[in-house]
């Protein structure tokens, strides 16, 4: 197992480092790939990846099969399954992220990795990134669902596929939430709650019950929450339309979140 | 040639409280400098500025001219550093977390593993290279911290209490690596054992409530028959009186 997870990192680096500009001296990104594999690695090397990856995996399944009424829907699609996952999301990803920065300080390797010669920011990246790929890899793992609905008809594997960067997309957005929450405390109960009480906001911000509220008394602000509505993004995805505003949103929304993070952790390392 | 480690009106205060106030030294390449004082006196606090990782509240430290606030990265090149308690993340093996920090130091392939295994042998962890670090004793979570700091062969090291939790012969061998290292390096270890000042360092400075108070050769402290110990019993509860 520790054998594929480091060729998997090595992957990942490969990939970064290809993104990287010029080939000659230390790359930019160096100190963020390096940090990432490192912390990939360490979630398998505790319990958390495999409790996390299983937990997933049977929740979802499960309410794919119960809730979504899979089979009773009589369409090869995956559309009740993409349903649940930013829910699912809402609790894994904080339990995933709550350790992040807090571990370190328990450990007092904070010290060290920002003794390190690397950018602050790099920390950050690595470690977002680390999180991210292994929200990947738990999204990856659900492949039966998929080989289920094209052995049972012949789903749009195009909407499938948008559908599964609208998940990671979904997860990236929450987990750079996490992080920045995980920066500011050293409770990590408290770094949990937080992150799925900030998560919940995006996500609920574009719900019918918000916006009808909303758009009865103040409808500008219904409209300035469907369109910070992390749902409402991810909808388009699993209708199989990646559409450059809602990879902008995503991407925003990410960077500022790690931008807070990096803020965060800047002010609160020594404490 | 300006010192590796200049640090000039460095001061820290949280609240109300000045943990560190107006503390200046330089540091030149070949001297070992012992970092004295009573808990609480702010000498963890002077390291985690100069190591970057505390920002100060006012004054400056460079190390090899680099500021370690404005040029960060630049200055942590230059520099190994031993935290207090020696943190590593424990569920790394000893070979693995040392390959950890030489890749982010910017070395790979066979220079990394070469400067690896040079600082497990300097710092005797051959035998436990594969092992968890978690499953270590308190001694060899201290050598692979310290093995940390050195693998780069940085000019500038500082150390905090380097030989903690060592037994004897373990603190003999750190204090033996300390000498043979100091020639080329300007060094920096904080330490409550008295001896140990006189073993390794050229040069001591004992620093209370945040002030140093004595800036001084060992030898020159040892004046009129009074030991080691009994200079810093005098000087850092005759403040407090």
């Amino acid at each position: 197992m520790g054998g594929m997870i480091r060729r998997l990192g090595d992957l990942l680096a490969a990939g970064w480092l290809m993104w990287g500009p010029g080939k000659a001296g230390p790359l930019p990104w160096h100190g963020a790939c390096v940090v990432a594999k490192r912390e990939l690695a360490a979630y398998f090397a505790t319990p958390v990846a495999y409790v996390f990856i299983v937990i997933f995996l049977v929740l979802a399944g499960a309410l794919t099969f119960t809730l979504g009424g899979f089979f009773a829907r009589g369409q090869a699609d995956l559309m009740p399954f993409f349903s649940f996952v930013p829910w699912l999301f809402l609790f894994l990803v904080p339990a995933l992220t709550m350790r992040l920065w807090a571990e370190e300080r328990r450990h007092g390797t904070i010290e060290l990795l920002l003794t390190l010669p690397l950018p602050q920011w790099q920390a950050v990246v690595g470690k977002f990134l680390a999180a991210w790929a292994f929200c990947g890899i738990a999204l990856a793992l659900t492949f039966p669902l998929w080989i289920t609905v094209n052995v049972l008809g012949n789903p749009d594997n195009g909407v499938v596929l948008t559908g599964y960067v609208g998940c990671l997309m979904v997860a990236g957005a929450y987990l750079a939430v996490g992080a920045a929450v995980s920066a500011s405390t050293k409770n990590q109960v408290i770094a949990f709650v937080l992150a799925v009480a900030i998560c919940f906001v995006f996500a609920a911000a574009g719900s019918p019950v918000i916006t009808e509220f909303l758009s009865n008394r103040l409808p500008v602000l219904a409209e300035v929450a469907r369109g910070l509505s992390v749902a409402d993004r991810f909808g388009g995805f699993t209708r199989g339309v990646i559409s450059l505003r809602d990879l902008v949103y995503f991407g925003s929304f990410i960077g500022f979140w790690l931008f807070v993070n990096a803020v965060v952790l800047d002010l609160k390392k020594a404490d | 040639m300006a010192a590796l480690i200049e640090i000039e009106k460095l001061t820290k205060r949280f609240g109300s409280f000045t943990a560190v106030d107006e503390v200046s030294f330089t540091v030149d390449r070949g001297e070992v400098l012992g970092f004295l004082g009573p808990n609480g006196a702010g000498k963890s606090t002077t390291m985690r500025m100069l190591a970057g990782f505390m920002p100060p509240t006012a004054g400056t430290a460079r190390i090899c001219g680099a500021d370690v606030v404005e040029n960060g990265v630049e200055a942590k090149r230059s520099l190994g550093f031993l935290p207090e308690g020696a943190p590593t993340y424990p569920e790394m093996s000893v070979s693995g977390f040392l390959r950890f920090t030489a890749s982010i130091r910017g070395f790979s392939g066979s220079e990394r593993d070469d400067r690896v295994a040079l600082a497990m042998a300097q710092t005797q962890l051959e035998g436990v290279r594969l092992q968890p670090i978690e499953t270590l004793s308190k001694g060899f979570k201290r050598r692979v911290g310290l093995a940390q700091a050195l693998l780069h062969d940085p000019p500038v090291l500082v150390l905090d209490e380097p030989t903690d939790g060592l037994d004897p012969n373990q603190k003999h061998e750190v204090r033996e690596l300390i000498r043979r290292m100091a020639p080329t390096k300007a060094i920096v270890i904080s330490t409550h054992i008295l001896e140990e000042v006189d073993a390794v360092c050229t040069r001591a400075i004992i620093i209370a409530r945040g002030k140093v108070i004595v800036d001084a050769p060992p030898r020159a402290l040892e004046v009129a028959g009074q030991s080691l110990e009994q200079v810093f019993r005098k000087l850092t509860l005759g403040e407090a009186a």
